[in-house]
């Protein structure tokens, strides 16, 4: 899951926004801008962007010529997607059955009380709070992703000292 | 076309190869409840409440998506059947707010007549009442979501009918929602041709016309059977 | 790459693997990573070329090696000797053929003669920690595509299938239906285009067998699916992975390239007439994609929302064409059927589930990982001679199979042999596979909360029974848990129970309420512990 920021206005950073949609352009096309192949698409935008604007759906619809609601209606039925900008950090919380024996849900509760519900990012856009079904570190378990690296075997007490860290308040 | 021989509720009844249990037994008199089925569009089997008993099958079958087979044995009536519609209303009236006393549709309402038909007078849980908007913004129809079943009628008439494909469905379980478009207010809507014809085969008082009040709202279903056979047969034809 | 040229391969990469002194094999597989075991390759690589090894040395990866609680495991094959919790530090002295140097970790070596290992059979995972991965030429000189190379020219497509029928295969998704007759429904059809899928969306909690599968292993579900391909008449072949399992999409692109640049693949698959090929689709996170009928939507680009069967998907599946669909470890047991005969097969098991049965074992259980026993093996010796046990001298309460659909199985059962029957007359489902243990601590009445919330959140609202009632019970259930529980909503729940289970449209809904079923019949004490409880409270 690479996810891009939007950086400062750059010439550098103009090239690459051209990129993308050159990018997103190509990923279309190599599936010969078949509807069936939507949700090939939005995880190719989504690892672009970051995440899935109106914008960004609507011109996917026009382009694999889909009525934008079914877009829509296919971006918002997979959690993998999402339709706000992600936070500086990310967590996600893994509730596979190992972790939920092992005490994962007192993990999330410690990150939603301090950062947003799970699905959500918190209002100052620091942390962007997930759940999981099961990641496969069930020998780590309680693990949380935490910034793309996978963390064992975690307290409460140890993610509330990490929230600290960074910064949340 | 081969004609298929079978029993519903111990009456003999035959119907053509292809055609639903559902279709089959309306004809003859047989009236199966339903809520998602509406005569003219495709069939999702979602609602439940048309489900039968298929002698020789453990699994109870939609019927409106099931086709009639010769020899068939089918009870549409049972006390389990029954006690699981009455069961499937409960759930549906708890999901969001259908009181039907400040409802346009009251007294018109399939979700109401349902309910009076199979005996549901009360609600044994616990009322999910969310908070949903009502889209007023279209000159001249509103969708107010909290009288929603999610039947996806509109979505299917306005896709095979209109061809407009307006409606869909966003997010899902029961956070799903009807949707126009990319979500925008209904008026906005630059696919949607103001037909009408979603708002005369929502069951229950979610899409209606402006400027009706309690109770004032009715619809009219046989519009659709008129265009689809119309279609079918060619007669628009010069 | 012609059918000569694989067993000269084979015996080429054979030979030079002999030749070397010693070959470390360092798992790859997720857990072991996340437990530093990149650090430990990088650092066995460096202490390779520092000693000047690298004529003799190899440093390769390795599909899971089981023991995912003492990662990171690293495997020497000249002395054939595991460790475990292997630091960066310690490369030197396994690189070091000296005994001295060996001493040195004598305290991390694993003993392989104890129950753990000696009372596996592993078939589906016979090749972790003997080759790498990302490498052909490894799968190859194991054996690799020498069972497809003897379909493609010694057997007719009802010969292969004949050959699944005999081995008594059944489907290793969950349902158990016998593969066989799956392969000859899908055969039967007079479709021009066919296809073949293979279901990797691993969905339940707990379980990871088929991730490991895949990132250990994946040019042999690449040759189960070729092997099906040529049997049912398919020439191209969907794998339907999880979007959350980012190294076995890697690990399968990778393979899915070295095979098509092979002609493993492809137009002319080992120089013969037959095609195959094969597309990956990257789920995005719905647990009710795993159902066939959503699977195949999911496929086509839309919505994952199940329909009504029949029609069954080998009538009329993807784009309504007859469709085989699959589970990863079903696609992996089928190389070695082809290679050893249908009858070797039958041979392990029991009379009605034969060969073996992957299991990811987690919870409360010592021995945290990845095991392969043949079906009909206990309860008791799965967690309790291969697992380990519970740890910290805790209680065996419960065992969890077959996740959100699967049911608690109580101390009293631990006997039963594990196979699809036996567990369904209990109550449970042999599932695809996870296995939680569960001791004293855990409350049954929250367990099935736990997994009510799941399938309420995994729920696709297609169908009211499900979308809604798992709403209802959910919320039963967490007042029950509470404390604020009623006789009522104890009576409401079992009727919604019964609901679920006959009226939802797919699977996902009709044994949501299994979780609670089977707590409901082996610990209703703790319901009505808990009802006795906020009926003190209210007083």
């Amino acid at each position: 899951m690479a996810t891009t920021t939007p950086s400062k206005p750059s010439k550098a950073a103009d090239t690459a926004r051209d990129n993308r949609a050159k990018l997103l352009e190509r990923a279309m096309s190599r599936h010969s801008y078949s509807g069936d192949a939507l949700i090939e698409v939005l995880h190719t935008a989504q690892e672009l962007y970051g995440f899935l604007t109106p914008d960004l759906l609507k011109s996917i619809a026009r382009k694999l010529r889909l009525p934008p609601s079914r877009v829509l209606g296919v971006a918002t039925f997979y959690h993998f997607f999402s339709l706000e900008p992600k936070g500086e950090h990310s967590y996600i919380v893994c509730l596979g059955t190992a972790c939920y024996v092992k005490g994962a849900l007192g993990l999330l509760e410690t990150l939603e009380r301090r950062c947003a519900k799970a699905g959500r990012t918190s209002p100052d856009g620091k942390v962007s709070v997930n759940s999981a079904r099961c990641i496969g570190a069930c020998g780590l378990a309680p693990a949380v992703i935490r910034d793309g690296e996978i963390v064992g075997r975690l307290t409460p007490r140890q993610v509330t000292e990490d929230l600290d860290r960074i910064g949340v308040k | 076309m081969s004609v298929k021989t079978l029993t519903i509720d111990g009456k003999m009844v035959t119907g053509i190869a292809g055609e639903t249990i559902f279709n089959v037994a309306w004809n003859s008199g047989v009236r199966i409840p339903r809520l998602c089925h509406v005569g003219g569009v495709s069939d999702v089997g979602a609602c439940r409440l048309c489900l039968v008993e298929i002698e020789g099958q453990k699994k109870l079958m939609a019927s409106c998506m099931t086709n009639v087979e010769e020899g068939m044995v089918v009870r549409t009536n049972t006390e389990r059947l029954q006690s699981h519609r009455r069961l499937i209303l409960e759930l549906l009236f708890a999901e969001r707010n259908h009181i039907c006393a400040v409802c346009v549709m009251n007294g018109q309402c399939e979700l109401q007549d349902m309910a009076e038909e199979l005996g549901m007078d009360h609600v044994r849980m616990r009322y999910l009442f969310p908070k949903l908007e009502v889209d007023t913004s279209h000159e001249r129809f509103g969708l107010d979501h909290n009288r929603c079943i999610l039947c996806t009628r509109c979505v299917r008439v306005c896709d095979e009918v209109e061809g407009a494909h307006t409606w869909d469905l966003k997010g899902r379980g029961v956070n799903s929602l009807i949707i126009a478009d990319l979500g925008e207010p209904w008026g906005q809507s630059d696919t949607c041709t103001s037909c009408g014809k979603c708002v005369q085969v929502c069951p229950t008082g979610a899409l209606f016309s402006k400027g009706r009040t309690v109770g004032e709202m009715r619809k009219d279903r046989r519009f659709l059977k008129y265009i689809v056979t119309a279609r079918e047969k060619h007669q628009w034809i010069r | 790459m012609t059918i000569e040229e694989l067993s000269d391969i084979q015996e080429q990469e054979q030979a030079r693997q002999q030749k070397l002194a010693n070959r470390i094999y360092c798992c790859t597989a997720a857990g072991c990573v996340s437990c530093g075991a990149d650090r430990v390759r990088q650092s066995l690589h460096a202490e390779v070329k520092k000693a000047g090894l690298q004529e003799q040395v190899e440093v390769c990866g390795s599909g899971c090696m089981g023991l995912c609680s003492q990662g990171p495991l690293v495997r020497s094959a000249a002395d054939d000797a595991l460790y475990g919790h292997v630091s960066p530090e310690e490369a030197a002295a396994l690189v070091s053929g000296n005994p001295v140097d060996r001493q040195l970790l004598a305290g991390k070596r694993i003993d392989t003669t104890a129950p753990f290992f000696a009372l596996q059979h592993k078939i589906v995972l016979a090749n972790s920690g003997v080759m790498d991965p990302e490498i052909l030429n490894d799968y190859i000189a194991v054996g690799g595509y020498q069972a497809l190379a003897h379909a493609v020219t010694e057997l007719s497509p009802p010969e292969v299938i004949e050959e699944i029928k005999q081995s008594g295969l059944r489907g290793r998704g969950g349902a158990g239906y016998p593969t066989g007759l799956k392969w000859e429904l899908v055969a039967k059809q007079s479709s021009q285009i066919k296809y073949v899928v293979c279901n990797a969306d691993e969905g339940d909690p707990g379980a990871f067998m088929d991730r490991s599968v895949l990132e250990g292993d994946p040019h042999r579900v690449l040759e189960g699916m070729a092997l099906a391909g040529y049997a049912v008449g398919a020439q191209q072949g969907y794998i339907y992975v999880r979007g959350e399992y980012g190294l076995a999409i890697q690990r399968l692109q990778t393979a899915i390239k070295q095979a098509e640049r092979a002609d493993l693949l492809g137009n002319r698959v080992l120089g013969t007439g037959f095609q195959f090929r094969v597309d990956l689709r990257i789920g995005a996170g719905a647990f009710v994609c795993g159902e066939e009928t959503a699977l195949i939507a999911s496929i086509e680009g839309k919505r994952g929302q199940p329909r009504q069967r029949p029609p069954y998907p080998p009538e009329s599946g993807l784009w309504e064409r007859p469709t085989l669909i699959n589970n990863v470890e079903t696609f992996a047991n089928i190389p070695p059927i082809i290679a050893k005969g249908g009858e070797w097969f039958a041979s392990i098991g029991t009379a009605g589930s034969k060969g073996t049965k992957v299991f990811a074992l987690a919870g409360k259980i010592v021995n945290t990982g990845l095991i392969e026993a043949p079906m009909g093996a206990s309860l008791r010796t799965i967690i309790f001679d291969i697992g380990g046990g519970i740890p910290d001298g805790g209680r065996f309460k419960a065992a969890q199979t077959g996740g959100p659909s699967g049911g608690c199985i109580p101390e009293q059962f631990l006997d039963v042999p594990v196979d699809y029957e036996s567990l369904a007359k209990i109550g449970s489902i042999m599932g695809s596979g996870g296995l939680i243990v569960m001791d004293e601590s855990s409350d049954m009445v929250d367990v099935a909360r736990f997994f009510m919330e799941f399938c309420m959140d995994e729920s696709c609202g297609k169908c009211i029974p499900c979308r809604v009632g798992t709403v209802q019970m959910h919320d039963i259930l967490a007042r029950m848990t509470r404390g604020e529980g009623t006789p009522a909503d104890l009576d409401m729940l079992e009727q919604l129970c019964t609901l679920l289970r006959e009226t939802s449209l797919c699977g996902l809904g009709q044994t949501a309420p299994n979780p609670v079923l089977s707590t409901l019949r082996f610990f209703r004490h703790e319901y009505d512990a808990k009802l006795a409880a906020s009926r003190g409270g209210a007083q």
